[in-house]
């Protein structure tokens, strides 16, 4: 057959002006703008396209659309190379190239096909049953299955191209641009509703595509020219969600080579609408028979499709096979234009149809087997018999190279049944069709089985039903894209797999990347007669969203590489990155974890920041923290039941530090209070907590005590804060102009007072989290860099330097004050951090009931210590496991774990803090510190948390 | 996504609110004087209605205020959206 | 019944596979048994298996309202782990990782049990010393774990995206080598077969609509299909427990919560380890049919509706490409949502409640694939013995009223936060 000769000279909706050029498996080929890949291949006579996913059998185009199971190929290449994309979706452009997949060394000579032969012993689920002697062969056994299995190769560089997301609102949503669906939209458009309209499709018209229908083109017209219509082609509804929401995919950059400048290559609606119309139409059914899978096996509707979309004959020589009265017309367009109809092949025995001349008509008959190598030479019949599945008389040979498939039609009922929709079986069309309206959503046309005209007059055979050849071993295929046979479906019932979804899951009937569209139906059919069913009894899988793949790149949209979360900046950031400090996470944030200098490790800036503390002076930017205002007259009130400790007593002017709890009695957050006047408070919360404070604080003001009159505020955002630290702090803010006193008559420990630093206006509080003299300065946010670059100016003499969140630890580990995380970590009381005395007697607040339950009871529990390694040098392992002796015996008790571990520059020597059993009462007892993963066991004595300036002279100073 | 009218924004997509479970599980006003069980019930048991299912949100991205949704927590149909009831007067300080 | 082997299965083979019998009966129920199991996903299939094999009580039935394995079971992301920080949680995930390993075997039914490795990663050192306390707290527990720094973790996972641009850089990680998948459906499948063997009454389609007591204790289900007497019952319904307990009156601490999960199409093998992100939710891996498995958080309120939302799904889609970015034109092939016990703790619960003769398996929350095998191993024990084993002393219903809760992630009693 010589190559062009599959396409007419005329007709067609594709632009026969514009010649395009494309490649397949490395060969040059040509085709028309307007055609799909699929049309191209066929329009040039090719007609292996892939090979299937476990027999490896060759395979050709079948279908028209998102229903084809055979013809996946690998589109593009390099980094914008995806696999198992639907020939028969790709519209094809100047320089396409598409490659075959599944198949080594090629797609004509592919070794893997050889599995056919052994395929007996691999009959549904044999993995089950095998592979599991000896034991630890399974791995080999395994990796193999995996190399087997697979379909495509997945993209190696990340995808250069762009996704969008967008949000839509409308009254009606109509799904499917065939007739159905141009209609509703219509009258719905008129009355004046804002309509959209979404296809799959380049183009609407549905299956009248391409058949001259003028209604039709006229209504798109219309459309087209109405302002409230939306018209969204190349677009798959793909998912119905919670309060009429839909997921559509557009794909505005799929039909180029690449998506045009400035565009997305899809994008994701998030489309919520008052009503959908479900027109989705329906898909021919295929019939089942031995081999029914070579290439030139095509359903009855994409053939016609290729002829009057695309001007392409399938084939020169048909055998049609039917069950129904569509494919009599189709066979009349068919032969038209100049495909010769071997036979018409049909099921019922009793049909009347002699209506076209010349063409051998064969009622009661059925195609039973096909043959062919890599492409269909022609197809045995033979005489049905019984209830239509068994074979009576002799067989038949007929020649062809097309064999045209109508087993009747499948509604598209998938958002129906996301909707929760239920389905009923319809005998006359043998389909499952939706049983009644969900709200919100109306199935009209083909989609709710109204076929019409005689067009698609369903008729009284087995539609789909596998005809049973008693002794054939040769695979009828039901699923053809993961191959799964009529004998798999009957050994799944064989074995007590009975229920369609054990079935589904035994077999992988369905589970495909078609996700079943040819295969569902008949693969009920088949389960019915393995069970001796009726049909309407067997029941059906769930239809899973989407409805056909979407793409992970559009679901992610925009939030890829650094905007997969925001990342928050304090007013100073930038003066860190100046600095070079080397940041590290904190929620969204990125501190400051150390600044090296020069030739530096990290050890040594850590060390260097902390000896700045404890003998200078420091800055550190604290804006991260939370900070909520609380104003009001019940504030005291409302503190004193959120903190375990009393507030009532704070005057204006002083803060004072707190702690709160969850109702389960366990710590949830620290922070200070300040008292801003008699009715406004400041607090601060952790970095990481500033957000379920706040929450937490709504909640039990909205609901638990909505009678307290208090007003919160977060003011995170409206701040930037530094803290300066160190002996020499206050000589450090002295030395600035500023309209406050901190000596500290003037501004003891925990007082706050407001004023203006180097014409900042400022509030400085007089706390510290270090243990040395230091004031945190909160300055309006716009003012931040200000204050930063005025603090670390060199001019004083003060060799003021940053420090970052490393030597905070450091710091703090020192002064033996828990964090939430490591000490406080969701699971630890204040009795285990030692502040019972904290815990006020005389209020009740959040948290305090829970820990009268016995399980909160102190002995027992873990309490916060400090450690110190028993040769004085060792460093304490981090995260490493306390126990009493140095062997581990298995399932060890354990006495605790270390929290947090490091080497004290001040103290010159390892220490940590840790978590124990009673630890309180253990004070100078010697504990073994396992630390398994890295190998290292270490003696360590414990002793109390503060290991600087335990009285706080320094930090009052 | 569920679409959540809230009495003071109008409707918004769920991902604007975040969820605080139960609405008629109610701290006993009195922590101290109750036992262990009316304690412990309070804190963990809960009905998990299958059903109409009275609840909390937040509307953290909106208003911030606790409201009170009825949801059929197996159609996800809302059926009402509103605010919590009115504070009673007298217990404040 | 015939054994399963490569034999059996030549065998078959050259007679067309005819001759296969049905993997368990269809029995009618009878009017009592020595125990009663509800719900025929794994945890109830194992049970009963372990009631026959290791306690002799063969006349027990499983009561399914639907198809075997329908639930939860078949609907998970399959990891399978025993990287746990607390002890009672480590040693029953633990007994169950060792059952695991022998699971095909044992069975006869190669559940396909792959242990390649489940990793966790670390985006900054805090990150990296929380997986050190749990990793040293696993070793001491004879549990294989092993920190992994930014090198390790490019050699294990060579897909994935170090260069450090990230959102969300990664530091390293907290690998268990023995962790892996297994094949969901086949883990039902394998026990009910085996479980049938040994006596056990598996019937579908018989939904438990009551449970009748008297003073002392239970007496039976009330089902679809006719009052069923026995005085053990043990329910193991996943996320229906606050339903069936109620039919006795009692009240748990369960709220029902929906969990989503995704493949992706299938393509040739690209990622042999299980790996979750640490910095939001994602967990992905592969299947031996080349699909990528994942699932994230929640949908984040209460549901009885097996389907989710969108926005966990793009959310897990975004977590994907932060760590592969060449996923991006790979495509979701299916989502679909589970009904999950979420409990006030995290921790799931087996043990004894309040009614004599009423066992509650259960609150399995995102983890109860895994614990299939140590679940039905501990929970038949309960059940024979009416005492928990030592495994499983610790996640009694009890904790609750005694304030002993096992908070592995420390989020307190919100069971959205687990
Ligand atoms: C999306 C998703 C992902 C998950 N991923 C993982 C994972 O990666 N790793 C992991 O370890 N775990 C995971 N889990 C959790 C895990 O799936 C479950 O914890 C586990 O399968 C529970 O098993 P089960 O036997 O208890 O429950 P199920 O398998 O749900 O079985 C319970 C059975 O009870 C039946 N039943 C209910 N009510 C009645 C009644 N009245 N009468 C009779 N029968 C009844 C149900 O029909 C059901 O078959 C995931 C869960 C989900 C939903
Ligand atoms: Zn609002």
């Amino acid at each position: 057959m010589s190559l062009g000769s599959f396409r007419l000279d005329s007709g067609g909706l594709i632009d026969r002006g514009r010649k395009i050029s494309f490649t397949f498996d490395d060969r040059i080929y040509h085709g028309y703008h307007g055609d799909t890949l699929a049309s191209a291949l066929l329009a040039n006579g090719v007609r292996l396209v892939g090979r299937s996913f476990k027999y490896h059998r060759p395979r050709g185009i079948y279908g028209l659309g998102s229903e084809e199971p055979n013809a996946l190929v690998r589109l593009r290449q390099g980094a914008r190379a995806e696999p198992n994309i639907r020939a028969t979706q790709i519209e094809l452009y100047d320089g396409l190239v598409a490659h075959s997949q599944n198949n080594w060394p090629s797609l004509r000579w592919d070794i893997s096909s050889t599995l056919g032969l052994f395929s007996r012993f691999l009959p549904a689920g044999f993995y089950y049953k095998t592979f599991m002697w000896p034991g630890k062969f399974w791995p080999y056994y395994e990796n193999f299955i995996r190399h087997m299995a697979g379909m495509g190769r997945s993209p190696e560089a990340p995808d250069p191209d762009r996704y969008e997301k967008r949000h839509g609102n409308c009254d009606v949503l109509i799904i499917g641009g065939g007739p159905a669906g141009l209609a509703a939209a219509l009258s719905a458009a008129k009355g004046g509703a804002l309509v959209w309209l979404a296809d799959e499709g380049a183009r609407l018209g549905g299956r009248c595509l391409g058949d001259g229908n003028e209604t039709v083109r006229e209504t798109i017209a219309t459309l087209a020219s109405l302002e409230n219509v939306t018209v969204l082609r190349r677009t798959t509804v793909f998912g119905k969600y919670d309060d009429h929401l839909y997921g559509l995919l557009e794909h505005t950059g799929d039909h180029l080579a690449s998506p045009a400048r400035g565009m997305p290559r899809q994008r994701l609606w998030h489309l919520r609408t008052k009503q959908a119309v479900l027109a989705s139409g329906a898909i021919e059914r295929p019939l089942v028979f031995a081999n029914n899978d070579r290439p030139g096996v095509m359903l009855t509707t994409a053939v016609l499709h290729y002829l009057r979309a695309y001007a392409v004959r399938s084939g020169k020589r048909a055998v049609i096979n039917t069950s129904n009265d569509s494919a009599y017309r189709a066979a009349q367009i068919l032969a038209a234009h100049g495909i010769e109809i071997a036979a018409i092949v049909d099921h019922r025995p009793g049909t009347k149809r002699r209506d076209m001349p010349g063409v051998e008509i064969l009622p009661g008959h059925a195609v039973i087997d096909t043959s062919g190598g890599r492409d269909l030479t022609g197809v045995t019949i033979a005489r049905l018999a019984g209830n239509g599945d068994t074979v009576r008389g002799s067989e038949r040979r007929l020649d062809c190279d097309l064999l045209c498939l109508s087993g009747g039609f499948t509604p598209c009922v998938h958002l129906y049944s996301q909707a929760g929709g239920k389905l009923t079986y319809r005998q006359d069309i043998q389909s499952l069709v939706p049983q009644s309206d969900v709200p919100g959503m109306l199935v009209v046309g083909a989609a709710a089985g109204e076929f019409g005209g005689d067009e698609f007059a369903g008729g009284e055979a087995a539609m789909g039903r596998p005809i049973s050849l008693s002794k054939s071993r040769r695979k009828q295929f039901i699923d053809l894209q993961n191959d799964v046979t009529a004998a798999d479906v009957e050994l799944a019932a064989r074995e007590g797999y009975r229920s369609v979804e054990h079935v589904k899951r035994y077999t992988t009937l369905g589970m495909g990347t078609d996700q079943g569209k040819t295969s569902n139906l008949n693969g009920i059919a088949a389960l019915a007669s393995a069970l001796d069913k009726p049909l309407a009894d067997v029941g059906i899988t769930t239809y899973r969203p989407p409805y056909t793949p979407v793409t992970i790149g559009a679901l992610a949209g925009r939030e890829i590489g650094v905007f997969l979360a925001p990342t928050r900046r304090t007013p100073m950031q930038d003066c860190h990155e100046k600095a070079g400090a080397v940041f590290t996470p904190a929620g969204l944030w990125q501190r400051p974890h150390y600044y090296p200098r020069p030739g530096e490790t990290a050890t040594d800036a850590v060390n260097r920041e902390v000896l700045a503390v404890r003998r200078n002076v420091a800055v550190v930017d604290v804006s991260t923290l939370g900070r909520i205002d609380l104003h009001g007259p019940d504030v005291v009130e409302f503190l004193d039941r959120i903190y375990i400790n009393g507030f009532n007593t704070l005057a204006v002017g002083m803060c004072r530090y707190g702690v709160m709890l969850r109702d389960d009695g366990m710590i949830f957050d620290d922070g200070t209070v300040a008292r801003m006047s008699e009715t406004q408070f400041i607090m601060t919360t952790t970095t990481a907590n500033a957000g379920p404070v706040m929450a937490h604080l709504e909640y039990y003001l909205q609901v638990v005590w909505p009678e307290l009159r208090v007003h919160l505020t977060s003011i995170t955002d409206q701040w930037a804060v530094a803290a300066v630290a160190g002996p020499r702090s206050r000589d450090l803010l002295d030395s600035l102009d500023s309209s406050i006193a901190f000596a500290s008559q003037a501004m003891p420990h925990m007082a706050w007072r407001a004023g203006h630093i180097g014409g900042i206006p400022a509030q400085v509080f007089r706390i510290s989290f270090s243990g040395e003299l230091a004031y945190e300065i909160a300055v309006p946010a716009d003012h931040g860099h200000a204050l930063w670059e005025l603090l670390l100016a060199t001019g004083g003499g003060f060799d003021v330097i940053p420090y970052g969140t490393e030597a905070l630890t450091t710091l703090r580990t020192e002064k033996g004050h828990f964090v939430m995380g490591p000490e406080a970590d969701g699971r630890a009381t204040p009795g285990d951090m030692g502040l019972r005395a904290m815990l006020s007697a005389k209020k009740d607040f959040v948290g305090r009931r829970s820990l009268r339950l016995p399980g909160l009871a102190p002995a027992g529990r873990l309490n916060l210590v400090g450690l110190i390694p028993v040769d004085g040098g060792s460093s304490i392992p981090a995260g490493g496991i306390l126990l009493q002796s140095q062997v581990a015996g298995p399932l060890p008790d354990k006495a605790g774990h270390v929290t947090t571990s490091v080497f004290s520059a001040s103290l010159d020597k390892p220490i940590a803090l840790a978590m124990v059993r009673d630890g309180r009462q253990r004070l100078g007892e010697e504990l073994w510190a396992h630390s398994p993963l890295d190998g290292r066991i270490i003696a360590v004595t414990i002793t109390d948390p503060v290991f600087i300036d335990p009285k706080g002279e320094r930090l009052r100073a | 996504m569920l679409l959540i009218h809230c009495p003071h924004c109008g409707p918004r997509a769920q991902t604007e609110f975040s969820y605080g479970g139960d609405a008629n599980v109610a701290r006993p006003p009195a922590p101290e004087e109750t036992d262990d069980r009316t304690w412990t019930d309070y804190l963990y048991l809960r009905d998990n209605a299958k059903g109409s299912h009275a609840e909390l949100w937040q509307h953290i991205f909106g208003c911030r205020r606790w409201l009170r949704l009825h949801r059929d927590v197996v159609s996800h149909e809302i059926t009402s959206c509103s605010d919590l009831p009115r504070p009673r007067t007298g217990n404040g300080s | 019944m015939s054994r399963y082997s490569f034999a059996s299965l030549v065998r078959h083979g050259v007679m067309g596979h005819r001759g296969w019998k049905p993997v368990w009966r269809d029995p009618e129920p009878k009017s009592s048994y020595d125990a009663i199991i509800v719900g025929g996903g794994g945890h109830g299939l194992a049970s009963a298996y372990y009631l026959a094999k290791n306690h002799h009580l063969n006349n027990v039935a499983v009561l399914e309202k639907g198809w075997l394995g329908g639930g939860n079971t078949g609907r998970n992301t399959t990891i399978v782990r025993s990287n746990y920080l607390l002890d009672a949680n480590a040693r029953f995930y633990e007994h169950g990782m060792k059952l695991w390993e022998g699971l095909s075997r044992d069975l006869n039914f190669n559940v396909m049990f792959s242990q390649r490795g489940v990793l966790n990663l670390a985006h900054s050192k805090g990150q990296l010393e929380t997986f050190r306390r749990r990793g040293n707290a696993m070793r001491l527990n004879g549990i294989d774990a092993e920190l992994l720094n930014r090198g390790d973790v490019a050699a294990l996972v060579p897909g994935m995206d170090l260069s450090g641009n990230a959102r969300f850089p990664i530091e390293g990680g907290l690998l268990q080598p023995r962790g892996g998948t297994a094949r969901h459906d086949a883990v039902a499948w394998g026990y009910a077969r085996a479980a049938d063997r040994r006596g056990v009454d598996i019937i579908q389609n018989c939904e438990v609509t009551g449970i009748r007591r008297d003073r002392t204790g239970v007496t039976g289900v009330e089902t679809s299909r006719g009052f069923i007497a026995s005085k053990r019952i043990g329910l193991a319904v996943a996320g229906h427990s606050t339903q069936l307990a109620a039919m006795a009156g009692v009240r748990l601490p369960i709220e029902s919560h929906v969990l989503q999960a995704m493949v992706s199409e299938p393509v040739k093998p690209v990622l042999d380890t299980v790996v979750t992100f640490g910095a939001a939710h994602l967990y992905v891996s592969q299947s031996d049919k080349g699909e990528l498995v994942m699932g994230g958080d929640i949908d984040g309120y209460n549901s009885f509706a097996q389907r989710g939302n969108l926005p966990v799904i793009e959310h897990v889609a975004a977590c994907l490409l932060a760590l592969f970015p060449q996923f991006s034109r790979l495509r979701i092939l299916r989502t679909w949502g589970g009904i999950m016990d979420m409990t006030m703790d995290g921790s799931p619960i087996i043990g004894t409640t309040p009614v004599p003769g009423l066992f509650l398996n259960g609150g399995w929350c995102y983890g109860g694939f895994k614990a299939t095998p140590a679940s039905g191993w501990v929970f038949a024990h309960t059940m024979a013995t009416g005492q928990p084993h030592s495994l499983n002393a610790d996640l009694n219903l009890d904790r609750f009223r005694q304030g002993r809760v096992l908070d592995e992630k420390g989020a307190g009693p919100y069971p959205w936060a687990h």
